[in-house]
C-alpha cells in the first residue's frame, strides 16, 4: 500500500526541495512508500483531506482541529520551539502608526492563509475593525501581499511571520511593521491518519530520532527545522481548545 | 524642568463572590494597558483552581508563577465587576459552552486592566476536565460601553 503526504501550503517556498528529500529519508527510515503531494492552496489541499487522499500532513493548526476531529488524525511530533505567528504590515511612510489608527473601511491584502488571516483580524480588534467594516483582498503569495501593498492597492497586509522575514532587503524596506504577535502557543504539527496507525510510533521515533542520525540533521537543515519534538494527545487537544477560544 | 506626578488612588474594598464569600482588597486607580499583539492564556482544574498560565498572564497578573498556580482563578477579581458577569460565566461553561465577555481584572498591585475574555470547557471523553481561557485587546469603545453596565449592573446587586 502507498500512501500519501502533504504539507500545509503555507511553507516558505525556499522549502520545497527539502520537503522532497524529507520524503526521500521518511521512506527510507520506515521502509514504506509514501508520495509527496504539495497542493496550491488550501481549498486544493482540504479537497483532498476530504475525500481521505491524505496519509501524513505538516498541517497547519487551523486545519489540525478539523483533522484529529473529523478525520481522525493523531499528532505525533511538532518543530521544537516554533510557533506560528502573524504580521501587519503597511508601506514604508503610511500615516498608521499603530492599529488604533485605522479606520472603517480599511482594505486589507492577504493570503488564503486560515490561521494569519485569524490571528491578524483578532488583532484589529482594538481599533473596533472586524470583517463587515474592513475589505478584504486574496492573493496567491506574500511576496504578492508586499507588492498590493507597495503599490498602494491595500492599507494594510496580513503576513506569517517567517514569510514576511524572508522577503528580500529591498522589499521589506518598503514596508514597515505595525505588530508582530507574540502568541506562542499556535503552531504547525505532523499528523498522522488512520490508514497509518500501525506506523503512527515508527513515524513519531524516526522523527524525534532525527538529530542522532547520521543524515538526520541535513534533512532538518533542508526543512527549515531545527529538530522535532514529542506532541502528546493532551498537547493537541489543549491546541485545539486554545483555537476554538480563538474562532468564531 | 518639569516632573509628571502620577496621583495614585488608594483604597481598601471588599470583594463579594457570587458563591457568598467575601475578600478585602486594596485598589489604585491606575490602568495598565494590555500589550499588543499577546494572548494571555490559562488554565483550571474544575473548581476554577489555576494549573497552567503563560508568561503574558504572569507579566499582567504582577503575581509570579509560584503565587499564580494553585489559587482559584477569582485571584484577578476586581471590585467594579458585577457577581452576575462571573455567575453567567461558570453557569455558561458548566453547560459545556464557550463564554465571552469583557473583563475589568485586579493585579496584585491593586492596579487593574481590561481584557476582552474567551472561557471554554476542556472535554475529553465526553467529559468536563478543566477550563481554558484566552484574554485578548479590547478596543476602548467596548471598554467604555462596559464601564457603563457594570456600574449599573453593580447598582443593582447592591
Amino acid at each position: 500500500m502507498s500512501y500519501t503526504m502533504t504539507v500545509s501550503p503555507d511553507f516558505s517556498p525556499d522549502h520545497i526541495a527539502g520537503w522532497y528529500v524529507f520524503n526521500t529519508y521518511l521512506q527510507r527510515q520506515l521502509n514504506i512508500p509514501i508520495h509527496l503531494e504539495l497542493y496550491n492552496n488550501f481549498d486544493e489541499q482540504r479537497k483532498a483531506i476530504a475525500n481521505n487522499e491524505i496519509d501524513l500532513i505538516f498541517a497547519n493548526p487551523y486545519d489540525a482541529s478539523m483533522l484529529v476531529r473529523e478525520k481522525n488524525f493523531t499528532a505525533v511530533a511538532a518543530p521544537e520551539n516554533s510557533s506560528d505567528e502573524a504580521i501587519i504590515a503597511v508601506k514604508e511612510g503610511s500615516q498608521i502608526a499603530h492599529i488604533e489608527d485605522l479606520k472603517e473601511g480599511t482594505r486589507i491584502v492577504t493570503t488564503d492563509d486560515p490561521d494569519v488571516n485569524m490571528m491578524g483580524m483578532i488583532m484589529l480588534e482594538p481599533a473596533d475593525l472586524n470583517k463587515e467594516n474592513t475589505s478584504t483582498t486574496i492573493v496567491d503569495s506574500y511576496p504578492l501581499v508586499a507588492k498590493q501593498l507597495i503599490q498602494g492597492n491595500a492599507d494594510i497586509g496580513f503576513f506569517l511571520d517567517e514569510s514576511f522575514d524572508s522577503l528580500s532587503k529591498f522589499v521589506k524596506e518598503q514596508l514597515s511593521i505595525l505588530i508582530r504577535s507574540q502568541i506562542f502557543v499556535i503552531r504547525h504539527v505532523m499528523l498522522a491518519g488512520p490508514k497509518l496507525e500501525d506506523k503512527h510510533q515508527d513515524i513519531k521515533n524516526v522523527l524525534l530520532n532525527m538529530l542522532n542520525d547520521e543524515k538526520g540533521p541535513g534533512v532538518l537543515n533542508s526543512l527549515g527545522i531545527s529538530s522535532w519534538e514529542n506532541q502528546e494527545h493532551e498537547d493537541t487537544e489543549f491546541m485545539i481548545d486554545l483555537m476554538d477560544t480563538l474562532v468564531g | 524642568m518639569s516632573t509628571d506626578v502620577i496621583e495614585r488612588t488608594e483604597k481598601t474594598t471588599t470583594i463579594n463572590y457570587f458563591d457568598g464569600s467575601s475578600k478585602q482588597v486594596t485598589i489604585l486607580d491606575e490602568e495598565i494597558p494590555y500589550p499588543d499583539g499577546k494572548l494571555i492564556v490559562s488554565r483550571t482544574d474544575k473548581q476554577g483552581i489555576i494549573t497552567h498560565c503563560n508568561q503574558s498572564f504572569v507579566d499582567m497578573s504582577g503575581y509570579t508563577e509560584e503565587e499564580i498556580i494553585g489559587q482559584p482563578h477569582s485571584i484577578l477579581r476586581h471590585p467594579d465587576m458585577p457577581r452576575a458577569a462571573f455567575k453567567d460565566l461558570w453557569d455558561t461553561l458548566k453547560r459545556s459552552e464557550k463564554w465571552h465577555g469583557y473583563v475589568k481584572n485586579l493585579r496584585k498591585d491593586g492596579s487593574y486592566y481590561w481584557v476582552y475574555a474567551i472561557a471554554i470547557p476542556n472535554i475529553r471523553k465526553g467529559e468536563i476536565m478543566g477550563y481554558t481561557s484566552v484574554r485578548r485587546k479590547p478596543s476602548r469603545t467596548q471598554i467604555n460601553e462596559c464601564i457603563e453596565l457594570y456600574a449599573n449592573m453593580m447598582q443593582e446587586e447592591q
